[in-house]
């Protein structure tokens, strides 16, 4: 049995799409098995929720009189840089910038409590920020210096681009030394004091589409609140890992890179975050849709928790020294009942992805899809799948002189 | 029995003088030390959970009082902002009061001001500003 994405959409367009969520088709498949679930269901909504450093929005702010020239000048917004290597009103904010005045980890460990994140966050929710800018001046853009409030609506382009979003799985991470760790998982306690996770495990986009058999350019997604669409597969992209039975990847592997129109979104879905110890990032909401075109994807959108194992990584040593090391591997079923057993000890876990609001994602845009008002898309090509021999490597340092 | 939770300040006079436990001795209470600081030269903060009949706990109150020690019932201002909870359950994880755990059938947070300790684990660890101890 095979549908096509066609063949769905006329079904969307008449209000007469199954959709069910990630979660829901797993009881489906259960109790149906795959071949009647196949037929029944025409989409599978995914959702997570979770910090994703790699994002960011390039704006288009338009012209002043005089011109003046933000390419190669320095812009601030709300007293975070932003990067100018562009045309000259066109600027890119990422979501880990800081101020040029944060203290950083001077005064260890620093809070790190404003950064890009934090601006996009205001800027989604309608507020006006300060724009500086200085420029050096030419003929034709002579002015230097401005000043103003802005906020989106009075932007051209407001653009979220992501270069790396949904990581498919990753570490839980421990600390195994005596000291308290500041990283990016958070406050990691000493001596396997807490375990923290970040996926939305069955729920999770690409671990429900394991080897990217629907998910590619052009792929269109809930974004931030509104609507987007997958771009490119994301940074460090890694198709051809370890993978089980089911062909789920038992370690991080792919991610995408994902547009959307930044004026449509909401903070809700977008915040900005801070890492005591680390630095800023943003969290972003995603969801991604899957046609059920045949039965082995409705069977791969049915994984479970239960199924999907993750490795547990010592942050104290083997993660900061590039080692390859475990401590262990745990499923997800494990990871959310609260506490994992490491080396005979019972250790509470905690999440950064949250998994309430994957859920919502993913029952939101199942709702916009049986109302007609979400359609699917063709990729234009798929993500490079496990046999494309997309691998992600090392730096491969190369001393500049002896 | 009832229970109190009290926040203890101590003059520079009094750091060096036993007082709680005249508490334990004389009023037969049972105390349980939360949270203290006690630096020489500097006022000492301590924050008590006190555990009793009600005539001693009474009783007890009014000897702190008049032996100089500042004496207010902890108004434990732990502020959890809902709105901004986005329920990623990182503070679940580091609290061990209980005060803060996950309802496993929804995975929201699920909060229990009474048993919060004040040890402001949960506030480092929330990345986005959920939560505000205040004491």
């Amino acid at each position: 049995m095979s549908k096509t994405i066609r063949e769905i959409n006329e079904k969307i367009k008449r209000g007469e799409a199954v959709v069910f969520t990630a979660e829901e088709v797993i009881d489906l498949v259960d109790k149906k098995g795959p071949k009647k679930a196949a037929q029944k269901v025409d989409v599978v909504t995914t959702g997570t929720f979770g910090p994703m450093c790699s994002s960011g929005a390039y704006f288009n702010v338009g012209s002043t009189k005089p011109r003046i020239k933000m390419g190669g000048g320095k812009v601030y917004l709300n007293d975070v840089p932003v990067y100018t290597g562009l045309a000259a009103m066109d600027i890119f904010l990422g979501a880990t910038a800081l101020p040029d005045d944060d203290p950083r980890n001077s005064v260890f460990p620093g809070k790190f409590e404003y950064g890009g994140g934090h601006v996009i966050e205001e800027l989604v929710g309608g507020k006006d920020v300060k724009l500086i800018a200085s420029a050096y001046g030419t003929d034709c853009y002579p002015r230097k210096k401005l000043e103003t409030w802005i906020s989106l609506k009075d932007m051209n382009e407001a653009v979220l681009f992501n270069p790396r979003n949904a990581y498919q799985n990753y570490n839980v991470a421990v600390n195994l030394s005596n000291k308290v760790l500041y990283t990016y998982m958070g406050m990691l306690m000493p001596k396997l004091g807490n375990a923290v996770y970040s996926s939305a495990g069955q729920l999770s986009p690409l671990l429900n589409d394991p080897d990217y058999r629907t998910i590619g350019i052009g792929t269109k997604i809930f974004l931030g609140g509104g609507v987007g669409h997958v771009v490119w597969n994301g940074t460090q992209h890694n198709p051809g890992v370890q993978r089980g039975g089911n062909n789920v990847p038992k370690v991080p592997a792919g991610t995408l890179a994902v547009l959307g129109d930044l004026k449509k979104m909401s903070p809700r879905w977008l915040k900005g975050a801070s890492f005591l110890g680390y630095g800023c990032t943003m969290a972003v909401g995603i969801g991604v849709p899957i046609p059920i075109l045949n039965e082995e994807i409705v069977t791969a959108a049915a994984v479970k928790d239960s199924d999907i194992y993750t490795p547990i990584v010592d942050y104290s040593r083997a993660y900061p020294q590039c080692e390859a090391e475990t401590v262990g591997e745990v499923s997800y079923a494990q990871l959310k009942s609260g506490t994992i057993e490491i080396n005979g000890k019972s250790v509470p876990t905690g999440g950064l992805s949250s998994y309430a609001s994957a859920r919502e994602i993913a029952q939101t845009l199942k709702s916009w899809i049986k109302t007609g008002k979400f359609l699917l898309t063709e990729p234009v090509s798929l993500i490079p799948d496990s046999a494309s021999g997309v691998a992600f490597k090392p730096l491969n340092e190369r001393p500049l002189s002896t | 029995m009832p229970k109190r939770k009290l926040l203890l300040t101590f003059p520079t006079n009094l750091i060096d003088k036993p007082i709680t436990y005249h508490l334990v001795k004389d009023y037969n209470l049972e105390l349980n030390i939360l949270r203290a600081r006690v630096t020489p030269k500097e006022e000492g903060r301590l924050i008590v959970e006190i555990n009793g009949d009600k005539k001693n706990l009474y009783a007890g109150e009014e000897y702190l009082r008049s032996a100089g020690v500042g004496v207010k019932p902890l108004a434990l201002d732990v502020m959890y902002y809902e709105e901004r909870c986005i329920h990623c359950t990182a503070c679940a994880a580091v609290c061990r009061s209980g005060a803060i755990t996950v309802n496993r059938k929804d995975m929201k947070i699920v909060f229990e001001k009474d048993k919060c300790i004040a040890c402001e684990l949960c506030v480092t660890v929330c990345p986005f500003n959920a939560v505000e101890i205040q004491f």
